[in-house]
């Protein structure tokens, strides 16, 4: 079911823009193309944005569902560890000095990279991690991100503060090819579910995990690694876009998904069909004014997960 | 099946268990006896390659312990923790289930004979009419039958039990020192017990008395359970009624 959804939200995501179409324009404009604005309008623009939308959101929510498993806290979000701020803060950096799109994103990228070091060798010493130490680590040097992170925005110039802003709030216009990233999201999937027994069984807690037979150190290892890959990616796309990592995976285990075997993959399409459709809103809301993805994936995720919570189990 | 040669662990800086030697026979029942603190845990976990010896060697089924994959070793070996944490996704069946991990093939779910050994380890503790609750709603010894149950299911050659009858009414309390006994009769199977009750310790077929200093004492249960030597592990007064396998020990209140 979450399949058809996710398509129908990507065909969604490709119906409606500025440039009003009929449904049966973008299915002819899919399927059967002939040269013409339809085509470039559904080739060129809606699809490859709806695409990035879409790995963008499951990126995420493959991230968050890692997380959650390597941490056992359901606070865990792909951005509890620093990812996101150093990412942020190398593109503030960037924008700040006036940098354009493609070094925008390499000093993001570098940021990125740098505090996922910095976690690792701060929290893993001799062969064996600290998920205490490398939660606080993280959650400390985001706030140290988030201090540099004002002190750019306090210092900037007028006329880059609306692109920081963006930037910070998670924005999927500036958003390149999504290749990179759909290929990451694809090995994410596919290595994470066929180890699905091994995240079930880590669920019990290290100790335990290792009793039954479980390589705990490897496979906490992989975690944090492919949390952090599909973070860096998925930040890439369309900056730091809250709420999806966090509360997608809460929003399936509520709804009674929550084996990984089934969790993870649906949390890819759930949170990539979420993002798609926000970022729908987002570009046509208020057009041809533009407004920051993030925004609306807190507005249409907050009331859902209130109302999953406040049904009765 | 085990061989424990010049064991020494510690812990907290205090030398627990000094020079230990030992060696479960397949078929041998064995309880672990001391004070809180004394090392009878962190024996155990060393034995389950959890915890690192200090020195020592330990040789399981004629290969060293350090040789196991951990995969391996969770098909020969299972311990039941003290404690774990009692929040789970899943339900009871999910719980007993996982215990089949080491022996399944991972990418394709379950396979039929791992479902039979869980549900039959569902069986051998009447968790059946629980199977589909969530692991969150069960009482502290339901859940404890739930842990046994767990371990039935990986069926490992050598069961390490760390206090297997705690929160357990007295009828399942027979049943799991009953299920402990049946599979170690069934031959190529040992079990080591840590016991505080020395009613079950007496029907064990050896013990082994740590005294947390580095001094420990092992042999039949025969000759180490009277009440002299149980006074001076548990430092308290200890009385005898009866003796032989029918021996009862009551502290002096």
């Amino acid at each position: 079911m979450l399949a058809v959804i996710a398509a129908a939200s990507l065909f969604t995501a490709v119906l409606f823009g500025t440039l009003s179409l009929s449904v049966v324009q973008v299915f002819d404009g899919l399927f059967f193309p002939v040269p013409g604005i339809v085509q470039d309008v559904v080739w060129k623009l809606r699809l490859p944005r709806a695409m990035a939308a879409f790995a963008c959101g499951g990126l995420l929510a493959a991230s968050g569902v890692l997380l959650q498993v390597l941490l056992r806290n359901p606070l865990a979000d792909p951005y509890i560890l620093g990812i996101s701020g150093g990412a942020a803060l190398g593109a503030l950096g960037a924008l700040l000095l006036g940098a354009g799109v493609a070094f925008t994103n390499l000093a993001a990228l570098t940021g990125a990279l740098g505090a996922i070091a910095i976690v690792f060798a701060l929290s893993f010493r001799a062969g064996d991690w600290n998920l205490h130490r490398l939660l606080l680590t993280g959650v400390v040097l985001s706030a140290g991100f988030s201090a540099l992170i004002s002190l750019t925005l306090v210092l900037a110039p007028q006329a880059q503060l609306k692109g920081m802003l963006f930037w910070l709030m998670g924005d999927l216009s500036h958003a390149g090819a999504s290749g990179v990233a759909w290929v990451l999201l694809a090995l994410v999937v596919l290595i994470f579910t066929a180890f699905s027994g091994s995240l079930n069984a880590l669920t019990l807690g290290a100790l335990k995990a290792r009793a039954l037979g479980v390589a705990v150190g490897a496979l906490q290892a992989a975690l944090y690694f492919g949390a952090a890959l599909a973070t860096v990616a998925a930040v890439m796309l369309g900056g730091s876009i809250g709420f999806v990592g966090l509360m997608v995976p809460h929003a399936l285990r509520l709804s009674g998904v929550n084996d990984h075997r089934r969790l993870l993959p649906a949390s890819v399409l759930g949170g990539g069909s979420f993002v798609a459709l926000a970022d729908t809103f987002a570009r046509t809301v208020w057009a041809p004014q533009q407004l920051p993805v993030g925004v609306f994936t807190a507005l249409l995720g907050v009331p859902v997960l209130l109302f999953l919570l406040s049904r009765k189990p | 099946m085990l061989r424990v040669e010049q064991l020494t662990i510690s812990a907290g800086g205090r030398t627990l268990c000094r020079d230990l030697d030992l060696a479960v026979a397949p078929g041998e029942l064995w309880a672990v006896l001391g004070c809180n603190g004394s090392g009878k845990s962190t024996l155990l976990h060393t034995l389950a390659g959890l915890a690192p010896a200090a020195t020592g060697r330990i040789t399981l089924a004629g290969k060293p312990l350090a040789d196991y994959s951990r995969r391996e070793l969770g098909r020969t070996l299972g311990i039941l923790l003290q404690g774990e944490p009692r929040e789970f996704w899943g339900t009871l069946r999910d719980y007993v289930m996982l215990g089949r991990y080491p022996h399944a093939h991972l990418s394709f779910g379950w396979s039929a004979p791992d479902e039979e050994a869980a549900a039959r380890a569902l069986a051998a503790f009447d968790l059946e009419p629980l199977a589909a609750r969530p692991c969150g709603t069960l009482s502290g010894g339901e859940f404890q039958r739930a842990r046994l149950a767990q371990l039935s299911a990986q069926n490992p050659r050598l069961l390490l039990l760390d206090e297997p009858l705690q929160h357990l009414d007295l009828r399942h309390q027979l049943q799991a020192l009953e299920w402990v006994r049946a599979a170690v009769r069934r031959g190529e199977r040992a079990a080591v017990l840590v016991l505080h009750d020395l009613t079950f310790a007496g029907r064990c077929d050896r013990v082994l008395m740590l005294h947390g200093d580095g001094r420990f004492a092992a042999g039949t249960a025969a000759a180490l359970l009277e009440a002299g030597r149980l006074e001076n592990l548990y430092g308290c007064r200890v009385r005898a009624f009866g003796s032989g396998p029918d021996a009862h020990f009551v502290p002096v209140i």
